[in-house]
């Protein structure tokens, strides 16, 4: 058991990728592989990831990459799920890292599928809260109040209006094993979670947060920042639920003003006192709900 | 040694499946093509077949799986029809781009709007231009023969192309008839264990299906033209070996049925070719000298093959039973190309009959020789395309 950033392996089995910097996905997908090791093929698809690690001739995988389409990741999974059973190798981690759109929008059924199969893999969503590989567009997991470039700004407000997709919940309901929020800024808490993954019966579903520069407008040296904040205002719990049994991993003891965690970004700059202070309310009242027992 | 069984060309096409052993299938139901996974299903239950089979949730992951399942060097089966075939649609490409070799059967069937579940070959002819080799088969007999062949030429390491065997539904899917199912030896001797070129082992890591730059795609893409060339090679040695082994004839590329002293021909693919033949006899013995050819290989398209049998022929009747609108019949184009720069004088039609499962009767395959015979005579084409057994 790796309990600590200090003790994973210093060897690098993504390298060399084209990321931006500050970048929180590829951060989340190289403490992933250090603890997953050699022993595991990864199933990517359209995002940003798959478009910095597997443009040829600047292939940044140390480990079997299979890049699959958008919508159909979560049946490629299964298939090499289905074909490293049949050659006998069921040993090898079969990872889905996946955006957030390839996650809750249109990767979804096929992921549901998956997930009620019940086959033995770790889907491991990267959050960055949009579409960021095309250009910021909004996604299903787009938060209340984001600016992106299809909920701009401006006169009419078509700011994203609707809250974002919870897709732990969703992946609760399917009755699998393993289910954790997690973010780059908690590595540790992060770790464990994903050697949680690789030892679960079946299905494991991990939504780590993953703050994005560009996207989130922030300036590149303040992703881990953004990331504890998330965690700190209480925005993004980091919990997990194994085997029917929820629990909170990290829990910040007196949470801080969401606008401390707004504030610092671009796509919230718009936003009234007023809708941070209902931004808020929601917040609070999502803890309520916590704090009376309920899960994701 | 053979068995002999009534059945029709779904439970055909299940059988072969038990007999190929793919290792991993991929299901997913839809009309008319859902009685052959669940005839491979009975078979996995009844302890005839051992393979992974996956539940899909849909047509567009059925072939996604396939594809995670090739990439892991296993042999893979699945079937669809129709609006499971748009949808998967995407996949197509991906498969075909990668070079996977594969089998997938396609009870062919009418694309809605509207709503239609019987058979035409709409579904398969739009997924041309996807890089899948097209067989197109006439009964249920074909049906199994294909199948086995099919995979022979999939996993040949020059052609490493997938091969859909289209055949089409109800009158082939659903039909009872004698097939010859041959003993699993000798499937095997014909069809050996596939070898994967490259397959996932964590012990040496590639990366699958890559991203490439505009200064590297077009090699990829010429490169799958010369596995459909590999492919138009191979067709009919593959099908000579089976008719050695096997004691039955395979059609190849083509099937020309009286073309030799024909002076007009109907060129036919899929279940109507029987009925051609038919009508071509009964002609025949009113003195007309007709013949049927039929195109069993829509990709790669056997242009070579066929000017050879058409080239002499006064009036050729090409029946297509899809059609690009705004166009013609996708038989009737192909054919017409092939033909470019044939210095004979010849008449040609395109009829178009059979959509969404109409049924072409004898009569209508009659008034299409009597068209063909009646342009040659006048020396002119009244109505390029036409279509046959419109209601009034």
């Amino acid at each position: 058991m790796i309990n600590s950033i200090k003790e994973l392996p210093a060897e690098e089995l993504v390298y060399g990728s084209m990321a931006c910097a500050g970048c929180g996905g590829n951060l989340a997908l190289r403490l992933a592989l250090k603890v997953l090791g050699k022993n595991t093929v990864v199933v990517t698809t359209a995002s940003c990831l798959m478009g910095v690690t597997t443009f040829y001739p600047q292939l940044a995988f140390g480990v079997t990459c299979v890049t699959s389409v958008f919508p159909g990741t979560g049946a490629v999974v299964s298939g090499v799920v289905a074909g490293l059973k049949r050659k006998g190798r069921e040993d090898v981690n079969v990872l889905g890292f996946v955006g957030d759109g390839g996650t809750v929008d249109i990767g979804l059924q096929a992921l549901s599928g998956a997930m009620e199969r019940g086959e033995k893999f770790i889907w491991l969503c990267y959050d960055n809260e949009a579409y960021m590989n095309t250009g910021t567009q909004r996604s299903g997991a787009t938060p209340y109040g984001a600016i992106t470039s299809t909920t701009p700004g401006g006169p009419n407000e078509m700011w994203e209006n609707r809250p974002k997709k919870d897709m732990l919940a969703i992946a609760v309901d399917h009755g699998i094993p393993y289910v954790a929020s997690a973010s780059i800024a908690y590595p540790d808490d992060y770790i464990k979670k994903i050697q949680k993954a690789m030892q679960a019966p079946g299905p494991a579903y991990i939504q780590v947060l993953a703050p994005c520069p560009p996207g989130w407008g922030h300036a590149t040296s303040q992703t881990v920042a953004m990331g504890r904040l998330a965690v700190q205002t209480g925005i993004w719990p980091l919990a997990e639920h194994e085997q029917g049994e929820f629990r909170f991993t990290h829990r910040p003891v007196n949470r801080k003003p969401v606008g401390e965690y707004l504030n610092q970004q671009g796509r919230f700059a718009h936003l009234s006192p007023e809708t941070v202070s209902a931004i808020q309310a929601d917040v609070d009242a999502k803890w309520d709900k916590f704090n009376s027992g309920c899960g994701f | 040694m053979f068995e002999r069984k009534f059945i029709n060309g779904n439970a055909a096409v299940a059988h072969a499946v038990r007999m190929i052993q793919p290792e991993v299938i991929a299901a997913y139901p839809i009309t008319p093509q859902s009685t052959i996974v669940e005839k491979v299903a009975e078979f996995i239950a009844q302890g005839e077949l051992d393979a992974e089979y996956i539940k899909v949730e849909s047509e567009h992951s059925a072939l996604a799986a396939c594809f995670g399942a090739v990439s892991a060097g296993c042999r893979v089966f699945t079937a669809t029809s129709s609006q499971g075939l748009a949808y998967m649609c995407e996949m197509l490409p991906y498969v075909s781009g990668n070079r996977m070799p594969m089998v997938m059967a396609v009870a062919n069937r009418g694309m809605a709007a509207p709503w239609t579940i019987w058979g035409d070959h709409q579904d398969s002819v739009s997924m041309r231009d996807q890089g899948w080799i097209q067989l197109y088969v006439e009964n249920a007999q074909e049906a199994f023969d294909t199948c086995l062949q099919a995979y022979l030429l999939s996993e040949d390491s020059a052609v490493r192309t997938p091969v859909m065997v289209c055949l089409d539904g109800f009158v082939v899917s659903h039909t009872d008839e004698l097939v010859e199912l041959p003993d699993l030896q000798a499937v095997q001797q014909f069809l050996p264990t596939y070898q994967p070129l490259y397959s996932i082992d964590p012990a040496t890591p590639f990366t699958f299906s890559i991203g490439v730059a505009p200064d590297r795609y077009m090699e990829y893409k010429y490169s799958q033209q010369l596995g459909m060339d590999a492919a138009l090679h191979l067709i009919p040695q593959i099908s000579a070996r089976f008719a050695a082994i096997f004691g039955r004839e395979q059609a190849g590329l083509i099937d020309a049925y009286r073309c030799a002293d024909a002076e007009y021909v109907l060129v036919t693919m899929g279940s109507v070719t029987g009925t051609a033949r038919v009508v071509a006899d009964k002609l025949r013995s009113s003195g007309l000298k007709t013949g049927v050819l039929k195109v069993r290989s829509f990709r790669p398209f056997p242009s070579k093959a066929l000017v050879e049998v058409l080239s002499q022929v006064k009036g050729i009747g090409i029946l297509d039973r899809n059609y690009s609108f705004g166009n013609q019949g996708a038989l009737g184009t192909e054919v017409k190309a092939a033909l470019a720069g044939n210095t004979a004088q010849q008449q040609i039609i395109n009829f178009i009959a059979g959509l969404g499962g109409r049924d072409i009767k004898p009569s209508d395959l009659e008034l299409m020789y009597q068209k063909i015979v009646q342009a040659v005579e006048l020396d002119t084409v009244a109505q390029p395309v036409e279509f046959i057994g419109l209601r009034g």
